[in-house]
């Protein structure tokens, strides 16, 4: 029997309308995201960039148009439908989201313990929370609670728990937010590390070019354990291939495309969002 | 239709818009009841929440129920003792104080008191889970929020509040026994014995009955405004307070209702 194969895109938007009353969030957005892809979403808050994680994980209503998830029409799905879903997609939540009443080994075994199809041995179930927050560099605070933590300690768990399942799809939603540029620079060099030894898709919600610029240059090196500079791609002008830029305006979809083509870009509210050193000198 | 109405007259589409919030939020009300019931059925049951929310919600009231019970139940016995006095019969105290509290004031006064203590407290906890999107969190990470958080708030309440109530319930006419001892002179088998004859079965189911409803109208009370929170922590105040006095003003108002199909039907 063969091997069924693997989802195209994982993510898909068809024309997607989020309406909040009179609110429009999302206005008509379409795009998809191919397996191996990084996507980083750039916006003014207010853009609709975390209304877009959230409808991509089925938890925002759709108003119309169609979200596709590994292939299959998710849009309208009855909740229960949705859990067996989002077991193969990871969130980091903007707050981190972790749960105040448990410790940190509790939050990270939590997938593990209530997503459907993911029961594990209490063996393995260890292994996994140890080999997640070891990832992160937390090994040690398996006891401690969120509110014991720095918010950038609190933000590495919160990726420990997103990815404890191995999910193929991961959603960040603005994980530099309120951090310092040191920490800012750690949890951008988690994502690439993740990116880089699972092989996962991702989309970064982000309103910094340079996190972007990280994601779409740089590698991990898994010997150095650091980030190196990543070949050049003529192609791209950028060095990922794989790394896509989107753009969000009041809820639409304004620009996606690589990094050349954002820095090139001459619209006036895209290039509030690309460092340009010379040019800003100019 | 709803369109067509407000196209057709202005000033009935206005009274339309004004009434579509209330009526949007008794819909979900509902809904939220719904499925807090339907899940009893449903796997997986969370028990060891159950028996979180029993200690929380019900061993963590104690204090409150035994202080109301012993205070109300002295004072009923210090004005109904008086009242008696006049025609001789300051015996009878017992009884008075028995039949108002396991009927009326034992059920209405600890659910109060529970309303105060716990549907603020259920509408704070999961109003802050809702603004900081660990509520979103755990839909993301396999859960059914109403399964995790709502029912098991709503089965703790339902077994603890008529606990609470019968404790309510024996502390008062204690508290009853003290003042009718150190005022009027009862005597304290007298005393107790006319408590304990003055009821009959229909007494006690009323007044274990009545803090059963109650306990659902509480908890599912306190869940909708924490589920609803919104607009960060002033969000989660406005939330508490609204769940605090809906929750009280729903139990008054049921009380009365529920008074009128006991009534009729009680034995003297």
């Amino acid at each position: 029997m063969s091997e069924p194969e693997p989802p195209r895109n994982l993510l898909r938007f068809e024309n997607v309308t989020v309406r909040f009353g009179e609110l429009t969030a999302l206005n008509d957005v379409s795009f998809e995201v191919k397996a191996g892809e990084t996507r980083i979403i750039l916006g003014a808050a207010g853009s609709g960039k975390t209304v877009l994680l959230k409808t991509a994980m089925g938890l925002n209503p759709v108003s119309g148009g169609k979200v596709f998830l590994f292939d299959e029409d998710a849009t309208g799905k009855p909740e229960k439908d949705l859990f067996a879903v989002r077991r193969r997609i990871g969130m980091l939540f903007q707050e981190s989201a972790l749960f105040d009443s448990m410790t940190i080994a509790q939050n990270v075994a939590y997938p593990l313990l209530n997503q459907p199809g993911t029961r594990a041995s209490r063996q393995d179930m260890e292994k996994a929370v140890r080999d997640s927050l070891r990832f992160v560099e937390l090994e040690q605070t398996l006891s401690r609670y969120p509110s014991e933590l720095s918010g950038g300690m609190r933000r590495r768990a919160a990726i420990a728990r997103a990815v404890v399942t191995k999910p193929p799809l991961l959603l960040y939603d603005s994980p530099t937010a309120g951090l310092d540029p040191i920490t800012a620079h750690t949890i951008m060099a988690l994502i690439i590390k993740e990116r880089d030894v699972d092989n996962t898709t991702a989309l970064v919600v982000t309103h910094r070019y340079q996190d972007g610029n990280l994601v779409a240059n740089f590698r991990y090196n898994p010997d150095s354990g650091r980030l190196d500079p990543a070949a050049a791609d003529s192609e791209t002008g950028g060095m990922a291939k794989d790394t896509v830029f989107m753009v969000l305006r009041e809820g639409r979809l304004v620009f996606e495309g690589k990094q050349r083509e954002l820095e090139a870009s001459s619209d006036s509210y895209i290039r509030k969002f690309v460092k340009r050193p010379e040019k800003d000198a100019a | 239709m709803l369109a067509s109405v407000r196209s057709s007259d202005p000033s009935t589409g206005a009274v339309l818009d004004i009434l579509k919030g209330p009526i949007l939020a008794i819909q979900d009300f509902y809904q939220l009841t719904g499925r807090a019931l339907r899940n009893l059925t449903r796997k997986p049951h969370h028990l060891d929440d159950v028996k979180l929310q029993m200690d929380a919600l019900g061993f963590g009231a104690i204090p409150i129920v035994v202080l109301t019970g012993a205070f109300s139940g002295a004072v009923m016995a210090l004005q109904m003792g008086r009242a008696l006095q006049q025609y001789g019969q300051t015996g009878r105290t017992g009884t008075v104080v028995s039949i108002i509290l396991v009927r009326e004031l034992g059920p209405v006064l600890t659910s109060l008191m529970v309303a105060g203590r716990n549907a603020s407290g259920i509408a704070s906890e999961l109003g802050s889970m809702k603004v900081t999107e660990q509520i979103d969190a755990m839909r993301a990470l396999g859960t059914d929020p109403t399964q995790k958080l709502v029912t098991p708030r709503m089965i703790a309440m339902a077994i603890m509040l008529p606990c609470l109530t019968v404790i309510d319930d024996f502390v008062g006419m204690a508290g009853g026994w003290v003042i009718g001892k150190l005022i009027y002179d009862l005597d304290f088998l007298q005393y107790w014995s006319q408590t304990w004859r003055a009821l009959v079965w229909s007494d006690v189911v009323q007044g274990l009955l009545k803090p059963f409803i109650f306990s659902f109208v509480i908890s599912l009370i306190g869940c909708f405004y924490g589920l609803r929170a919104s607009g960060g922590t002033q969000g989660v105040g406005r939330a508490t307070t609204q769940a605090m006095v809906a929750a009280s003003v729903a139990v008054l108002v049921l009380d009365l209702f529920l008074g009128l199909i006991f009534v009729p039907y009680a034995s003297y």
